[in-house]
């Protein structure tokens, strides 16, 4: 048992402390606040406190748990609501009210709760069983069947094995291993700061399906990818990360709110009950889980959150589940890097940030991945990150550091949110480098046209962009008439297309199948019109026709009714040109 | 009884800190009282504490302090202040000790003005509508119950005179509901403050106000405490009495360069521009004591006042605002240079919270596609306004110069109005449907067609504008009123500074 020498801020020095180990998580004072050294000196400890440290003195006793720092993996996960050190935010609630008092305590999963523990065909006595391999399942939520698995270093046969109802801490099965026997329990325990192994990682082919147009369409990302979305406050950034949470065809969603709005995580937790899985019709709380370390909260607790989340997600995925994890942002837990490293006197990097920031962003980053895991079950982890540079300039170290290392690049842009242009992410300068990879998946599974239909809507987009320069200078009526068509379907494509409503009912998701019949009727719209050019029609007419407002309602149209909307509009377009060219001729 | 020790033992004093050797037991942000060898005593804080020493900063200025026959105490406790509702309509300092002439206040309870963080779980969604009674917030950028909203503003600029006229006017709707409005000057100059004053004074506002006054020559130090007074202060009011809390904290800026300047003498590594690391997690400390809780009645929202330092939104403090507070109101200088008060830019400005907060039964079923549509004609009417400077005005087609001229209305009848105009949302509204009523019927494409037939009044014939310039001239020739504040912003402007010499 050591004892406090020195507090500073979340800062704690601790003397006295010869053999605690680095990482290893302390209580401090008499309050038992919760801690982590980070530095060890000599006999002292530097310890991070995750609680504010108010009112502790030097003197008061700090003692080590042994163990690193982590979190209780087991059935109850989903639908919880946890701060940045897995504390149960709804049990800390009933503890100490509205407000979150200091050195609360409270198990992370309910230790009364009993689940159905459903033993898997084929295991038993006797079995030979490796880290990771499935022995039964718990149903979690109506969507989700949580998989019992053998802890990580855990190797033997089967001693015994029961089904039947258990709390987590129960012992539902004995695996006896060099001798001695070990206890599975429902919950098992992993170290947040050290990724869990897997078989193999392998490149993913299959995206991740967000309902999103300009993502699904432009930039896509891979299941088992990263991506991040930078940009200046105001931009959106948090509503796209709430709209994937909500609509992508993740198995899981883990969300990160790590230092941001108290509101904002108010609104998922009112939201995302009502709301229903479009695939399976249940609320979508039942495959979500929460972590909440708001602007507020300990600063330290937020470093701790994006390794919590991660290390979750690592656990959903070992499963064999496809999940999405959604981080609201990673520059709040730089920036609790940075403040830690600044107290700790460490020689600062780039902008104050400490010098290990990129390698720290790249350890995250590489958390994901579509894996065969040790099980052999296959499944990913797709990392989504929202950057906040400051003043919205991406030249700064922490988006630097992510875009070295993401491959999906969602750049929001401050203009396009100002003209209330959402999802704001900007056309021309965002990229994805997982189009390639993906584009046998879509051929196979939406189409070949739309493959072509996106490339052709990319460069019109460039082209269109290249003319408004030129507009600028010399107005729209100097151009020449094809140009004017491109202008126009160019803003078709961006105000029928790209902008897309996430308050409105129907516009919020839209499925691969109608994105793909949506952009055919626009550049169906745009043959006729080139045709109708070359046919020596005015552009003043092609601007009048009617069709143009039925293609940009298009999105309002329910997907059950789409298909003969698209039929109609298709008809319409057709029509319409061909009275025009005739009216020319 | 609690036991104090006094310590002499002062090792060094630079700027507002005192390091104080052979202490060993002083806790972390523990308060401290310093005498002073006149008599004089100060208050302080603990920054730091070691076994061998503390330093505290000084809640006031260092002058007189020496070190051998100053003597400090830890005080056992950290900074509090005692609170009650006898605090609305006295005026108190920074550090929350009355500065008006009347008695002592007595109060319910002692509160720690760190507060703690509200539990995410025990929030509830802001979802009220505040009146205040100007239309480009009302209208365009509504202030929600619960939420934090900052004023951008920019030195010159008429924030002063817009956050007292919203002092005056915010409402809650239902009206049987309790209000209150807790006023924080940081660092404001004395010119300013007495202007407040005197303004809650005259109109009655104050009665319903508490304010608490950093002067510009206090203790720079002090300002580190005045928002978290004013905020433990509306948190009591709030959840304990159950009141509809507006917190205005004018100013920010100064704020944080106390801050800046408390961590340069820390020695501390500094961030961008000198701002110490932390300011994001020490700004959220403040702004993110708004909301709205679970079961208790009350509410806290916050309107801020941020000089952004040469107009620049990039600058560290509106930057790291602009990304803890929900949304932000934009004060702008072209605006201002063309006589239009409040210079509120509606197309920079946003309120992330509005659509909870709108609506039928709230404001009116139309106001959510009112204010798409004047969003998207003002920014198109800003595009034609460029081109026109390109090609000159008699080039651009019919529709732009309808644009143009919705813009112009839109400025002059919409976003301007007079200091004592205390619009109600349907007089916004109404204003609203008056400048879309410049535009024919086949331009409402953001507006359901229900709402066009019932509100609108026909293109070019602004129906309600003859009845809100009637509104507007009975209101210019209101006996009392001597305020000319109905004329350009500049000259308004003029008059405030003469009347004050």
């Amino acid at each position: 048992m050591g004892s406090i020498d020195k507090v500073s801020g979340p800062l704690v020095v601790a003397g006295d402390m010869l053999g605690s180990n680095m990482y290893d998580v302390v209580k401090v004072g008499k309050a038992k606040l919760i801690g982590e050294i980070i530095q060890l000196k000599g006999s002292n400890a530097i310890i991070q406190v995750y609680e504010d440290t108010t009112g502790l003195r030097p003197g008061e006793p700090v003692e080590t748990t042994g163990k690193p720092l982590s979190v209780e993996l087991g059935p109850g996960l989903l639908t919880s609501i946890y701060d940045g050190i897995q504390r149960p935010l709804e049990v800390l609630q009933k503890k100490s009210g509205a407000f979150i008092g200091k050195g609360m305590e409270a198990p992370a999963l309910d230790r009364k709760r009993k689940w159905k523990f459903n033993v898997e065909k084929g295991v038993k006595k006797g079995l030979r069983v490796k880290p990771g391999d499935i022995l039964g399942h718990v149903q979690e939520t109506d969507i989700i069947k949580h998989y019992v698995m053998v802890p990580l270093g855990v190797d033997g046969t089967i001693e015994s094995i029961k089904e039947g109802h258990f709390t987590i801490d129960d012992v539902v099965a004995k695996v006896k291993s060099k001798g001695a026997s070990t206890d599975v329990r429902l919950m098992q325990i992993r170290p947040v700061r050290k990724a869990a192994p897997v078989k193999t990682k392998f490149r993913s082919s299959v995206p991740l399906v967000t309902g999103q147009r300009v993502i699904d369409t432009l930039f896509p990302v891979a299941k088992g990818g990263t991506a991040a979305i930078p940009g200046p406050f105001g931009s959106g950034k948090t509503v796209t990360q709430q709209q994937l949470a909500k609509w992508s065809d993740a198995d899981i969603v883990v969300y990160v709110g790590c230092g941001e709005r108290g509101n904002e995580m108010t609104e998922v937790l009112t939201e995302f009950p009502e709301l229903k899985d479009p695939k399976s019709g249940k609320p979508l709380m039942q495959r979500t889980l929460l972590i909440a370390n708001t602007s507020n909260m300990p600063v330290a607790a937020r470093e701790a959150s994006i390794y919590t989340g991660i290390t979750i997600a690592e656990y959903f995925r070992d499963m064999g589940y496809d999940v999405a994890i959604m981080a609201d942002s990673t520059s709040r837990w730089a920036e609790a890097m940075r403040e830690i490293s600044a107290r700790l006197e460490e020689l600062p990097g780039e902008e104050g940030y400490p010098a290990y920031l990129p390698k720290r962003l790249a350890e995250y980053y590489e958390r994901s991945g579509a894996v065969e895991s040790l099980n052999g079950r296959k499944g990913s982890i797709t990392i989504i990150g929202a950057v906040s540079p400051p003043g919205g300039d991406i030249s700064e170290p922490v988006s630097q550091g992510t875009l070295r290392v993401v491959k999906t690049f969602w750049a929001l842009d401050a203009s396009l949110a100002s003209a209330r242009h959402f999802p704001s992410i900007n056309w021309l300068t965002s990229y994805s480098l997982y189009s390639g990879a993906l584009e046998q998946w879509y051929k196979d599974n939406v189409g070949e046209e739309f493959v072509l239909g996106r490339a052709e809507a990319m460069r019109l987009l460039q082209r269109e962009a290249e003319l408004k320069d030129i507009v600028q200078l010399v107005g729209e009526d100097a151009l020449p008439d094809p140009e004017k068509v491109v202008l126009d379907v160019g803003r078709m494509i961006r105000e029928g297309y790209l902008r897309q409503i996430a308050f409105d009912e129907i516009d919020t998701y839209t499925s691969l199948k109608k994105q793909n019949l949506m952009l055919g009727a626009i550049l169906n719209y745009r043959k006729r019109a080139d045709e109708a050019v070359r046919a020596g029609v005015q552009f003043d007419k092609i601007a009048s026709v009617k069709v143009k407002a039925d293609i940009a309602r298009l999105k309002g149209v329910k997907e059950s009714d789409i298909e003969s909307a698209i039929k109609k509009v298709r008809e319409d377009t057709d029509r319409e040109f061909a009275a025009l060219s005739k009216e020319a001729e | 009884m609690k036991f104090e020790v006094n310590y002499s033992t002062i090792e060094s004093v630079a700027g507002p800190l005192v390091v104080v050797g052979k202490v060993g037991t002083a806790s972390y942000n523990e308060r401290v009282r310093i005498r002073l060898p006149s008599g004089e005593s100060r208050l302080g804080q603990v920054l730091e504490t070691t076994s061998r020493h503390a330093v505290v900063q000084v809640f006031g200025p260092t002058d007189g302090i020496n070190i051998d026959k100053t003597s400090v105490s830890f005080l056992g406790e950290t900074f509090t202040i005692g609170v009650s509702e006898d605090m609305l309509g006295r005026i108190f300092d920074g550090q929350g000790r009355p500065r008006d002439v009347k008695s002592a206040v007595s109060f319910k309870e002692k509160r720690d003005i760190n507060g703690e963080p509200i539990n995410p779980v025990s929030r509830a969604m802001p979802s009220d509508f505040i009146e205040t009674g100007i239309s480009t917030i009302d209208g365009m950028n509504t202030l929600v119950r619960g939420q934090k909203l900052p004023l951008f503003s920019g030195s010159g600029l008429s924030h002063n005179e817009l956050t007292a006229q919203i002092t005056r006017q915010a409402k809650v709707k239902k009206s049987n509901e309790g209000f209150a409005v807790v006023f924080a000057g940081i660092g404001i100059t004395y010119d300013d403050a007495e202007y407040f004053i005197t303004e809650f004074r005259k109109t009655g506002a104050l009665s319903r106000t508490a304010a608490f006054i950093n002067l510009a020559d206090d203790p720079s130090i002090e300002r580190i405490l005045t928002p978290r007074i004013a905020l433990t202060t509306a948190e009591y009011l709030a959840y304990e009495r159950g009141m509809h809390v507006l917190v205005i904290l004018n100013d920010m800026t100064n704020y944080a360069e106390a801050l800046r300047e408390l961590s340069s003498a820390r020695e501390e590594v500094p961030g961008r521009r000198g701002y110490p690391g932390y300011m994001y997690t020490d700004l959220a400390s403040i702004y993110e004591r708004a909301g709205v809780i679970k079961g208790r009645k009350g509410s806290i929202t916050q309107l801020n006042v941020v000089t952004m330092p040469g107009d620049d939104v990039t600058h560290p403090i509106p930057d790291l605002t602009g990304y803890i507070t929900e949304g932000q109101i934009f004060m702008a200088r072209d605006l201002h240079n063309k006589g239009i008060y409040p210079e509120v830019n509606p197309s920079n400005s946003l309120s992330r919270l509005m659509s909870n907060g709108i609506g039928d039964g709230k404001t009116r079923e139309d106001h959510s596609n009112v204010k798409d549509q004047l969003f998207g004609a003002y920014a198109r009417a800003q595009d034609a306004k460029s081109l026109s400077s390109i090609v000159g005005a008699e080039a651009l087609s019919d529709t732009d110069k309808m644009f143009l001229k919705l813009g112009d209305e839109f400025e002059n009848r919409f976003i301007k109005q007079g200091f004592y105009e205390d619009r109600t949302i349907e007089d916004t509204l109404a204003i609203g449907w008056d400048v879309l009523s410049i535009l024919p019927e086949s331009e409402l494409t953001r507006i359901k067609p229900a709402y066009i037939e019932k509100y609108y009044h026909g293109h070019g014939k602004p129906a309600a504008q003859k009845i809100e310039e009637k509104k507007a001239e009975q209101q210019d020739e209101k006996p009392g009123d001597k305020d000319p504040s109905h004329g350009s912003g500049r000259q308004r402007k003029a008059t405030i500074t003469r009347r004050r010499k």
